[in-house]
Protein backbone atom coordinates (compact mmCIF):
# COMPACT_ATOMS: atom_id res chain seq x y z
CA UNK A 1 0.00 0.00 0.00
CA UNK A 2 1.22 3.35 -1.29
CA UNK A 3 1.83 5.27 2.41
CA UNK A 4 0.26 8.97 2.21
CA UNK A 5 3.28 11.60 3.05
CA UNK A 6 3.98 15.27 2.07
CA UNK A 7 6.85 13.38 0.19
CA UNK A 8 4.00 10.93 -1.59
CA UNK A 9 2.37 14.63 -2.23
CA UNK A 10 5.15 15.88 -3.73
CA UNK A 11 5.95 12.98 -5.86
CA UNK A 12 2.46 12.74 -7.89
CA UNK A 13 1.74 16.40 -7.77
CA UNK A 14 4.87 16.22 -10.36
CA UNK A 15 3.09 13.70 -12.22
CA UNK A 16 -0.46 15.75 -12.59
CA UNK A 17 -1.53 13.15 -9.30
CA UNK A 18 -2.56 11.00 -12.65
CA UNK A 19 -0.41 7.59 -10.66
CA UNK A 20 -2.00 7.89 -7.28
CA UNK A 21 -2.78 3.96 -6.49
CA UNK A 22 -7.06 3.08 -5.78
CA UNK A 23 -7.68 3.32 -2.18
CA UNK A 24 -9.24 0.08 -2.04
CA UNK A 25 -10.17 -2.38 -4.85
CA UNK A 26 -13.25 -3.48 -6.49
CA UNK A 27 -13.27 -7.74 -6.47
CA UNK A 28 -15.47 -9.95 -7.40
CA UNK A 29 -16.60 -12.45 -4.55
CA UNK A 30 -15.32 -15.84 -4.10
CA UNK A 31 -17.04 -18.43 -3.51
CA UNK A 32 -16.28 -18.73 0.76
CA UNK A 33 -14.84 -16.47 3.32
CA UNK A 34 -13.62 -17.05 7.06
CA UNK A 35 -15.91 -13.98 7.81
CA UNK A 36 -18.56 -12.02 6.02
CA UNK A 37 -19.63 -8.64 7.61
CA UNK A 38 -22.78 -7.36 6.01
CA UNK A 39 -22.74 -3.63 5.56
CA UNK A 40 -20.01 -1.38 4.48
CA UNK A 41 -20.67 1.59 6.60
CA UNK A 42 -17.88 2.87 9.23
CA UNK A 43 -18.54 -0.14 12.08
CA UNK A 44 -18.85 -2.89 8.84
CA UNK A 45 -15.40 -1.21 8.04
CA UNK A 46 -13.36 -0.65 11.28
CA UNK A 47 -15.04 -4.16 12.29
CA UNK A 48 -13.07 -5.89 9.05
CA UNK A 49 -9.86 -3.66 10.57
CA UNK A 50 -9.88 -4.78 13.77
CA UNK A 51 -10.55 -8.50 12.63
CA UNK A 52 -7.62 -8.19 10.16
CA UNK A 53 -4.97 -6.36 12.77
CA UNK A 54 -6.24 -7.40 16.10
CA UNK A 55 -7.26 -10.83 15.71
CA UNK A 56 -5.01 -12.20 11.85
CA UNK A 57 -7.96 -12.64 10.23
CA UNK A 58 -7.58 -11.19 7.02
CA UNK A 59 -9.82 -13.59 4.80
CA UNK A 60 -12.90 -11.56 5.18
CA UNK A 61 -15.81 -9.65 2.62
CA UNK A 62 -17.36 -6.73 3.29
CA UNK A 63 -20.73 -7.13 1.52
CA UNK A 64 -22.41 -3.57 0.81
CA UNK A 65 -25.87 -2.79 -0.70
CA UNK A 66 -24.78 0.35 -1.51
CA UNK A 67 -21.39 2.27 -1.84
CA UNK A 68 -18.42 3.25 0.72
CA UNK A 69 -19.34 6.50 2.56
CA UNK A 70 -22.73 6.71 1.30
CA UNK A 71 -24.68 5.49 4.63
CA UNK A 72 -24.64 6.98 8.02
CA UNK A 73 -20.97 7.29 8.34
CA UNK A 74 -21.46 9.92 5.42
CA UNK A 75 -24.60 11.56 7.00
CA UNK A 76 -24.03 11.71 10.67
CA UNK A 77 -22.86 15.52 11.93
CA UNK A 78 -19.60 14.43 13.07
CA UNK A 79 -19.77 14.71 17.03
CA UNK A 80 -17.02 12.23 18.91
CA UNK A 81 -18.02 12.14 22.75
CA UNK A 82 -17.98 9.48 25.89
CA UNK A 83 -20.56 11.82 28.19
CA UNK A 84 -22.49 8.79 28.90
CA UNK A 85 -23.74 7.91 32.90
CA UNK A 86 -23.85 4.35 33.10
CA UNK A 87 -20.67 2.35 33.43
CA UNK A 88 -20.89 -0.02 30.40
CA UNK A 89 -21.84 3.18 28.20
CA UNK A 90 -19.11 5.33 29.45
CA UNK A 91 -16.26 2.93 29.51
CA UNK A 92 -17.16 1.71 26.38
CA UNK A 93 -17.02 4.83 24.93
CA UNK A 94 -14.06 5.86 26.68
CA UNK A 95 -12.36 2.86 25.37
CA UNK A 96 -13.55 4.32 22.39
CA UNK A 97 -11.88 7.68 22.35
CA UNK A 98 -8.70 6.68 23.19
CA UNK A 99 -8.84 4.76 19.66
CA UNK A 100 -9.70 8.27 17.86
CA UNK A 101 -6.86 9.91 19.37
CA UNK A 102 -4.49 8.00 17.51
CA UNK A 103 -6.65 7.17 14.42
CA UNK A 104 -5.00 9.19 12.18
CA UNK A 105 -1.90 8.17 12.66
CA UNK A 106 -2.88 4.15 12.99
CA UNK A 107 -4.60 4.88 9.56
CA UNK A 108 -2.29 6.71 7.65
CA UNK A 109 -5.38 8.71 6.73
CA UNK A 110 -6.03 12.25 8.20
CA UNK A 111 -9.40 12.02 9.79
CA UNK A 112 -9.19 15.54 11.05
CA UNK A 113 -10.36 14.62 14.93
CA UNK A 114 -10.49 17.91 16.47
CA UNK A 115 -11.19 17.46 20.30
CA UNK A 116 -12.97 21.05 20.40
CA UNK A 117 -15.14 20.21 23.77
CA UNK A 118 -19.07 19.55 23.69
CA UNK A 119 -21.58 21.88 26.08
CA UNK A 120 -24.69 20.42 26.87
CA UNK A 121 -27.10 23.26 28.57
CA UNK A 122 -28.97 23.35 31.09
CA UNK A 123 -32.02 25.50 31.97
CA UNK A 124 -33.27 24.90 35.36
CA UNK A 125 -31.72 23.58 38.90
CA UNK A 126 -32.87 20.43 38.78
CA UNK A 127 -31.04 19.95 35.18
CA UNK A 128 -27.79 21.29 36.65
CA UNK A 129 -28.23 18.99 39.43
CA UNK A 130 -28.80 16.00 37.04
CA UNK A 131 -25.71 17.33 35.34
CA UNK A 132 -23.83 17.68 38.04
CA UNK A 133 -24.72 13.62 38.85
CA UNK A 134 -24.04 12.97 35.57
CA UNK A 135 -20.44 14.40 34.79
CA UNK A 136 -19.84 12.96 38.69
CA UNK A 137 -20.16 9.26 37.16
CA UNK A 138 -17.87 10.50 34.17
CA UNK A 139 -15.41 11.40 36.49
CA UNK A 140 -15.53 8.15 38.12
CA UNK A 141 -14.87 6.48 34.92
CA UNK A 142 -12.35 8.21 34.09
CA UNK A 143 -13.70 10.73 31.96
CA UNK A 144 -13.12 14.99 31.72
CA UNK A 145 -16.03 16.55 32.60
CA UNK A 146 -16.90 19.99 33.69
CA UNK A 147 -20.04 21.63 35.35
CA UNK A 148 -19.82 25.26 33.80
CA UNK A 149 -22.16 27.87 35.76
CA UNK A 150 -23.81 30.77 33.06
CA UNK A 151 -21.19 32.78 33.14
CA UNK A 152 -18.37 30.20 32.57
CA UNK A 153 -21.12 29.36 29.33
CA UNK A 154 -21.32 32.96 28.74
CA UNK A 155 -17.07 33.09 28.66
CA UNK A 156 -16.99 30.13 25.73
CA UNK A 157 -20.24 30.75 23.88
CA UNK A 158 -21.06 34.50 24.01
CA UNK A 159 -23.08 34.94 20.67
CA UNK A 160 -25.71 32.34 22.80
CA UNK A 161 -29.23 34.03 23.58
CA UNK A 162 -28.25 35.17 27.43
CA UNK A 163 -31.34 37.16 28.20
CA UNK A 164 -33.51 36.95 31.22
CA UNK A 165 -36.94 36.58 29.77
CA UNK A 166 -36.45 33.90 27.21
CA UNK A 167 -38.56 30.27 27.67
CA UNK A 168 -35.09 28.53 28.35
CA UNK A 169 -32.77 30.53 29.95
CA UNK A 170 -29.00 29.50 30.57
CA UNK A 171 -28.65 28.18 33.55
CA UNK A 172 -25.10 26.84 32.92
CA UNK A 173 -23.66 23.39 31.18
CA UNK A 174 -22.00 20.01 31.64
CA UNK A 175 -18.74 20.08 29.18
CA UNK A 176 -16.38 17.43 27.88
CA UNK A 177 -13.63 19.29 26.83
CA UNK A 178 -12.18 16.23 25.13
CA UNK A 179 -15.07 15.39 22.89
CA UNK A 180 -14.85 17.41 19.59
CA UNK A 181 -16.12 16.09 15.70
CA UNK A 182 -14.07 14.23 13.35
CA UNK A 183 -14.46 13.86 9.57
CA UNK A 184 -16.78 11.73 8.78
CA UNK A 185 -15.91 10.34 5.05
CA UNK A 186 -12.07 10.34 6.47
CA UNK A 187 -12.89 7.72 9.08
CA UNK A 188 -14.65 5.32 6.05
CA UNK A 189 -12.14 5.83 3.88
CA UNK A 190 -9.37 5.41 6.23
CA UNK A 191 -10.83 1.92 7.67
CA UNK A 192 -11.69 0.86 3.85
CA UNK A 193 -8.05 1.48 2.88
CA UNK A 194 -6.34 -0.50 5.60
CA UNK A 195 -8.24 -3.27 5.50
CA UNK A 196 -8.11 -3.51 1.80
CA UNK A 197 -4.67 -3.45 1.71
CA UNK A 198 -4.40 -6.55 4.59
CA UNK A 199 -6.58 -8.46 2.31
CA UNK A 200 -10.13 -7.36 2.64
CA UNK A 201 -12.38 -7.51 -0.41
CA UNK A 202 -15.02 -5.01 -0.24
CA UNK A 203 -17.60 -5.65 -1.96
CA UNK A 204 -19.91 -3.04 -3.01
CA UNK A 205 -23.43 -2.80 -5.01
CA UNK A 206 -24.20 -6.36 -3.87
CA UNK A 207 -27.17 -7.09 -1.61
CA UNK A 208 -27.76 -9.62 0.81
CA UNK A 209 -31.21 -11.25 -0.11
CA UNK A 210 -31.23 -14.49 2.26
CA UNK A 211 -29.03 -16.85 4.42
CA UNK A 212 -28.09 -20.28 4.52
CA UNK A 213 -28.48 -21.98 7.91
CA UNK A 214 -28.28 -25.11 8.55
CA UNK A 215 -29.07 -26.92 12.22
CA UNK A 216 -29.20 -24.07 13.69
CA UNK A 217 -26.04 -22.72 12.45
CA UNK A 218 -25.22 -20.09 9.73
CA UNK A 219 -23.46 -21.28 6.32
CA UNK A 220 -23.21 -18.51 4.07
CA UNK A 221 -24.91 -15.65 2.65
CA UNK A 222 -27.35 -15.16 -0.67
CA UNK A 223 -26.52 -12.13 -2.25
CA UNK A 224 -27.44 -10.19 -5.87
CA UNK A 225 -23.52 -11.37 -6.84
CA UNK A 226 -24.29 -15.43 -5.77
CA UNK A 227 -24.14 -16.87 -2.88
CA UNK A 228 -20.58 -17.00 -0.66
CA UNK A 229 -20.14 -19.46 1.93
CA UNK A 230 -18.88 -18.29 5.49
CA UNK A 231 -19.10 -19.87 9.05
CA UNK A 232 -19.47 -15.93 10.37
CA UNK A 233 -21.22 -13.53 9.38
CA UNK A 234 -21.45 -10.12 11.14
CA UNK A 235 -24.50 -7.61 11.10
CA UNK A 236 -23.61 -4.33 10.83
CA UNK A 237 -26.34 -2.78 8.75
CA UNK A 238 -27.89 0.47 11.23
CA UNK A 239 -31.11 1.42 9.27
CA UNK A 240 -31.52 -1.79 8.02
CA UNK A 241 -31.07 -4.20 10.35
CA UNK A 242 -35.09 -4.49 10.82
CA UNK A 243 -35.26 -6.07 6.92
CA UNK A 244 -32.45 -8.53 7.29
CA UNK A 245 -34.08 -9.70 10.49
CA UNK A 246 -37.34 -10.27 8.54
CA UNK A 247 -34.89 -12.69 6.23
CA UNK A 248 -33.59 -14.13 9.17
CA UNK A 249 -37.04 -15.05 10.93
CA UNK A 250 -35.63 -13.35 14.32
CA UNK A 251 -37.40 -10.26 15.69
CA UNK A 252 -35.61 -7.52 17.64
CA UNK A 253 -36.43 -4.98 20.12
CA UNK A 254 -35.57 -2.63 17.35
CA UNK A 255 -37.50 -0.01 15.50
CA UNK A 256 -36.12 2.31 12.58
CA UNK A 257 -36.72 5.43 11.85
CA UNK A 258 -35.54 8.77 10.25
CA UNK A 259 -33.31 11.43 11.53
CA UNK A 260 -32.54 14.61 9.51
CA UNK A 261 -29.57 17.12 9.54
CA UNK A 262 -28.70 20.36 7.93
CA UNK A 263 -25.86 22.80 7.11
CA UNK A 264 -25.97 26.49 6.32
CA UNK A 265 -23.79 28.37 4.05
CA UNK A 266 -19.93 28.67 5.43
CA UNK A 267 -19.79 31.88 7.46
CA UNK A 268 -16.50 32.60 9.48
CA UNK A 269 -15.15 30.88 12.28
CA UNK A 270 -18.11 31.49 15.02
CA UNK A 271 -18.34 28.66 16.98
CA UNK A 272 -15.30 26.43 17.85
CA UNK A 273 -16.75 23.00 19.94
CA UNK A 274 -20.23 21.30 19.71
CA UNK A 275 -23.51 22.63 21.84
CA UNK A 276 -26.33 20.80 22.48
CA UNK A 277 -29.74 22.28 23.32
CA UNK A 278 -31.95 19.19 24.45
CA UNK A 279 -35.03 21.29 25.81
CA UNK A 280 -34.76 22.76 22.02
CA UNK A 281 -33.98 19.13 20.73
CA UNK A 282 -31.28 21.05 18.97
CA UNK A 283 -27.53 20.76 18.47
CA UNK A 284 -24.91 22.71 16.62
CA UNK A 285 -21.31 22.72 15.75
CA UNK A 286 -19.39 24.34 12.84
CA UNK A 287 -17.42 22.48 10.48
CA UNK A 288 -13.93 23.14 9.45
CA UNK A 289 -15.37 24.63 5.95
CA UNK A 290 -17.87 26.94 7.87
CA UNK A 291 -20.86 25.33 7.62
CA UNK A 292 -23.26 25.57 10.97
CA UNK A 293 -23.84 21.50 11.33
CA UNK A 294 -27.33 20.92 12.94
CA UNK A 295 -29.70 18.29 13.69
CA UNK A 296 -32.25 17.73 16.14
CA UNK A 297 -35.49 15.54 16.49
CA UNK A 298 -36.84 12.11 14.77
CA UNK A 299 -38.89 13.05 11.91
CA UNK A 300 -41.16 10.82 14.77
CA UNK A 301 -42.75 7.53 12.64
CA UNK A 302 -41.32 4.70 11.31
CA UNK A 303 -39.64 5.46 8.39
CA UNK A 304 -36.91 3.64 6.03
CA UNK A 305 -37.08 7.06 3.55
CA UNK A 306 -33.43 8.31 3.96
CA UNK A 307 -35.12 11.80 3.71
CA UNK A 308 -37.72 13.88 6.13
CA UNK A 309 -40.30 15.76 6.19
CA UNK A 310 -40.14 19.91 6.07
CA UNK A 311 -42.45 20.49 9.76
CA UNK A 312 -39.45 18.64 11.51
CA UNK A 313 -36.08 20.63 10.25
CA UNK A 314 -38.84 24.09 11.16
CA UNK A 315 -38.94 22.51 14.53
CA UNK A 316 -35.46 22.10 15.19
CA UNK A 317 -34.70 25.37 13.47
CA UNK A 318 -37.26 27.13 15.82
CA UNK A 319 -35.34 25.55 18.93
CA UNK A 320 -32.02 26.81 17.13
CA UNK A 321 -33.12 30.31 16.85
CA UNK A 322 -34.37 30.47 20.39
CA UNK A 323 -30.70 29.78 21.73
CA UNK A 324 -28.54 31.40 18.68
CA UNK A 325 -30.72 34.12 17.41
CA UNK A 326 -27.67 34.74 14.75
CA UNK A 327 -28.85 31.94 12.79
CA UNK A 328 -31.79 33.81 11.51
CA UNK A 329 -29.22 35.70 8.65
CA UNK A 330 -28.23 32.50 7.55
CA UNK A 331 -29.14 30.40 4.52
CA UNK A 332 -28.88 26.81 4.89
CA UNK A 333 -27.06 25.04 2.19
CA UNK A 334 -28.35 21.45 2.44
CA UNK A 335 -30.86 19.16 4.22
CA UNK A 336 -30.46 15.33 4.11
CA UNK A 337 -32.10 12.29 6.12
CA UNK A 338 -30.59 8.52 7.27
CA UNK A 339 -32.47 5.75 8.64
CA UNK A 340 -31.68 5.28 12.78
CA UNK A 341 -31.79 1.56 14.37
CA UNK A 342 -33.35 3.10 17.47
CA UNK A 343 -33.35 0.58 20.35
CA UNK A 344 -35.55 0.16 22.90
CA UNK A 345 -33.53 1.92 25.62
CA UNK A 346 -30.77 4.16 23.27
CA UNK A 347 -28.22 1.88 24.03
CA UNK A 348 -26.74 -0.61 21.34
CA UNK A 349 -26.51 -3.97 20.76
CA UNK A 350 -23.03 -6.34 20.59
CA UNK A 351 -23.85 -9.87 21.02
CA UNK A 352 -23.92 -13.21 19.42
CA UNK A 353 -27.61 -14.60 18.57
CA UNK A 354 -28.92 -18.24 19.11
CA UNK A 355 -27.94 -18.57 15.71
CA UNK A 356 -24.49 -20.16 15.71
CA UNK A 357 -21.51 -18.04 13.68
CA UNK A 358 -24.46 -15.11 13.42
CA UNK A 359 -23.44 -12.03 15.22
CA UNK A 360 -25.50 -8.83 15.82
CA UNK A 361 -24.18 -5.65 15.72
CA UNK A 362 -27.20 -2.10 16.05
CA UNK A 363 -29.16 -0.41 17.51
CA UNK A 364 -27.10 2.73 17.67
CA UNK A 365 -30.12 5.01 17.73
CA UNK A 366 -28.23 8.17 16.31
CA UNK A 367 -25.04 8.16 18.10
CA UNK A 368 -23.35 5.64 15.99
CA UNK A 369 -20.55 7.57 14.79
CA UNK A 370 -18.89 8.23 17.70
CA UNK A 371 -18.40 4.70 18.15
CA UNK A 372 -16.93 3.32 15.47
CA UNK A 373 -13.84 2.58 16.11
CA UNK A 374 -15.04 0.79 19.63
CA UNK A 375 -17.54 -1.06 17.65
CA UNK A 376 -15.44 -2.42 15.32
CA UNK A 377 -13.15 -3.05 17.80
CA UNK A 378 -15.52 -5.38 19.64
CA UNK A 379 -17.36 -6.61 17.74
CA UNK A 380 -13.88 -7.96 15.74
CA UNK A 381 -13.26 -9.55 19.13
CA UNK A 382 -16.68 -10.89 19.32
CA UNK A 383 -16.53 -12.62 16.38
CA UNK A 384 -12.87 -13.85 16.31
CA UNK A 385 -13.79 -15.51 19.71
CA UNK A 386 -17.02 -16.37 19.61
CA UNK A 387 -17.56 -14.49 22.90
CA UNK A 388 -18.05 -10.95 23.75
CA UNK A 389 -15.58 -8.91 25.35
CA UNK A 390 -15.61 -7.47 29.24
CA UNK A 391 -16.73 -4.14 27.17
CA UNK A 392 -19.35 -5.12 25.15
CA UNK A 393 -20.78 -7.77 27.23
CA UNK A 394 -23.70 -5.45 29.00
CA UNK A 395 -24.52 -4.12 25.50
CA UNK A 396 -26.48 -7.86 25.12
CA UNK A 397 -29.54 -8.65 23.36
CA UNK A 398 -31.34 -10.23 26.06
CA UNK A 399 -30.82 -7.48 28.37
CA UNK A 400 -34.60 -6.48 27.50
CA UNK A 401 -35.87 -9.82 28.51
CA UNK A 402 -33.45 -9.74 31.80
CA UNK A 403 -34.21 -6.25 32.68
CA UNK A 404 -30.88 -5.03 32.76
CA UNK A 405 -31.60 -1.93 30.25
CA UNK A 406 -29.45 0.56 29.74
CA UNK A 407 -31.42 3.62 29.50
CA UNK A 408 -29.26 7.05 29.79
CA UNK A 409 -32.63 8.79 29.15
CA UNK A 410 -34.79 7.54 30.91
CA UNK A 411 -37.48 7.83 28.02
CA UNK A 412 -38.93 4.12 27.84
CA UNK A 413 -39.90 2.26 24.92
CA UNK A 414 -41.10 5.18 22.64
CA UNK A 415 -38.16 5.23 20.36
CA UNK A 416 -39.68 8.09 18.18
CA UNK A 417 -39.40 10.48 21.41
CA UNK A 418 -36.06 9.91 22.11
CA UNK B 1 -45.77 17.61 5.22
CA UNK B 2 -47.91 14.56 5.58
CA UNK B 3 -51.57 15.23 5.15
CA UNK B 4 -53.47 12.33 7.53
CA UNK B 5 -57.06 11.51 7.18
CA UNK B 6 -58.37 11.55 10.42
CA UNK B 7 -61.59 9.13 10.66
CA UNK B 8 -63.55 11.71 12.91
CA UNK B 9 -62.57 14.94 11.28
CA UNK B 10 -61.30 14.84 7.56
CA UNK B 11 -57.70 15.34 6.14
CA UNK B 12 -55.17 17.89 8.39
CA UNK B 13 -51.96 18.52 8.55
CA UNK B 14 -49.06 16.46 10.51
CA UNK B 15 -48.79 18.92 12.73
CA UNK B 16 -51.57 18.25 14.13
CA UNK B 17 -51.19 14.64 15.09
CA UNK B 18 -48.91 12.84 17.60
CA UNK B 19 -47.70 9.49 16.48
CA UNK B 20 -48.33 6.31 18.69
CA UNK B 21 -46.36 3.36 17.15
CA UNK B 22 -47.08 0.11 16.00
CA UNK B 23 -51.10 -0.82 15.94
CA UNK B 24 -50.28 -4.31 15.69
CA UNK B 25 -48.63 -5.12 19.17
CA UNK B 26 -50.84 -6.86 21.30
CA UNK B 27 -51.17 -6.58 25.05
CA UNK B 28 -51.35 -10.06 27.04
CA UNK B 29 -54.95 -10.50 28.19
CA UNK B 30 -55.29 -9.64 31.82
CA UNK B 31 -55.48 -11.55 34.87
CA UNK B 32 -53.89 -14.51 32.76
CA UNK B 33 -50.68 -16.04 33.12
CA UNK B 34 -48.30 -14.07 31.01
CA UNK B 35 -44.21 -15.72 30.46
CA UNK B 36 -41.43 -13.66 30.51
CA UNK B 37 -41.14 -13.95 26.49
CA UNK B 38 -44.90 -12.96 25.68
CA UNK B 39 -44.41 -9.65 28.41
CA UNK B 40 -41.00 -8.81 26.22
CA UNK B 41 -42.63 -9.66 22.68
CA UNK B 42 -45.04 -7.23 23.86
CA UNK B 43 -43.16 -4.71 25.82
CA UNK B 44 -40.09 -4.74 23.30
CA UNK B 45 -39.75 -6.58 20.18
CA UNK B 46 -41.00 -5.15 16.80
CA UNK B 47 -41.22 -6.10 13.25
CA UNK B 48 -40.50 -2.45 12.31
CA UNK B 49 -41.49 -3.50 8.25
CA UNK B 50 -39.79 -1.86 5.04
CA UNK B 51 -43.28 -1.29 3.39
CA UNK B 52 -47.15 -1.25 4.81
CA UNK B 53 -47.28 -0.67 8.21
CA UNK B 54 -50.10 -0.30 10.38
CA UNK B 55 -49.81 2.41 13.20
CA UNK B 56 -51.77 4.14 15.66
CA UNK B 57 -52.09 8.25 15.26
CA UNK B 58 -53.33 10.72 18.07
CA UNK B 59 -55.30 13.93 16.87
CA UNK B 60 -54.03 15.34 19.49
CA UNK B 61 -54.36 18.97 18.25
CA UNK B 62 -57.80 18.15 16.88
CA UNK B 63 -60.80 15.79 17.99
CA UNK B 64 -57.81 13.97 20.78
CA UNK B 65 -59.28 10.80 19.41
CA UNK B 66 -56.58 7.80 18.82
CA UNK B 67 -57.00 6.16 15.29
CA UNK B 68 -54.82 3.40 12.98
CA UNK B 69 -53.10 4.58 9.56
CA UNK B 70 -51.85 2.32 7.13
CA UNK B 71 -48.45 4.02 5.79
CA UNK B 72 -45.69 3.01 3.62
CA UNK B 73 -42.67 3.52 6.05
CA UNK B 74 -40.52 3.76 2.56
CA UNK B 75 -42.33 6.12 0.97
CA UNK B 76 -44.61 7.62 3.38
CA UNK B 77 -47.43 6.99 1.55
CA UNK B 78 -50.61 6.73 3.47
CA UNK B 79 -53.71 4.42 2.51
CA UNK B 80 -55.73 4.11 4.95
CA UNK B 81 -57.28 5.39 8.15
CA UNK B 82 -59.69 3.44 10.50
CA UNK B 83 -61.16 3.66 13.68
CA UNK B 84 -59.71 2.26 16.54
CA UNK B 85 -62.12 -0.74 16.77
CA UNK B 86 -61.76 -1.33 12.83
CA UNK B 87 -59.62 -3.54 10.93
CA UNK B 88 -57.30 -2.51 8.91
CA UNK B 89 -56.13 -5.47 6.35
Amino acid sequence: MQKYSVFSLIKNSLSGHKNWEVAWKDPTPKKEYEVIIIGGGGHGLATAYYLAKEHKITNIAIIEKGWIGGGNVGRNTTIVRSNFMYDANARFNEFGMNLWRNLSQELNFNVMFSPRGIINLAHSDAQMNAYARRGNSMRLNGIDAVLLNREEVKKIIPQADFSRDVRFPIFGGLMQPSAGTARHDGVAWGYARQADAMGVDIIQHCEVTGFDIQQGKITGVRTSKGNIKSKKVGLCVAGSTNILAEKLNITLPIETHVLQACVSEPIKPLLDGVVTFGAGHFYISQSDKGEMVMGGDLDGYNSYAQRGNLPTIQHVLTGGLAVFPFLSRLKMLRTWGGIMDMSMDGSPIIDKTHIKGLYLNCGWCYGGFKSTPVSGWTFAHTIAQDRVHELNSELSLNRFSTGHLLDEKGIGTKTWIG
Amino acid sequence: MLHIKCPYCGIRSQKEFAYGGDATVKRPKLNSDVSDKEWDDFVYMRKSPRGKHIELWHHISGCRQWFKAQRDTATHEIFKTAKINEEIK
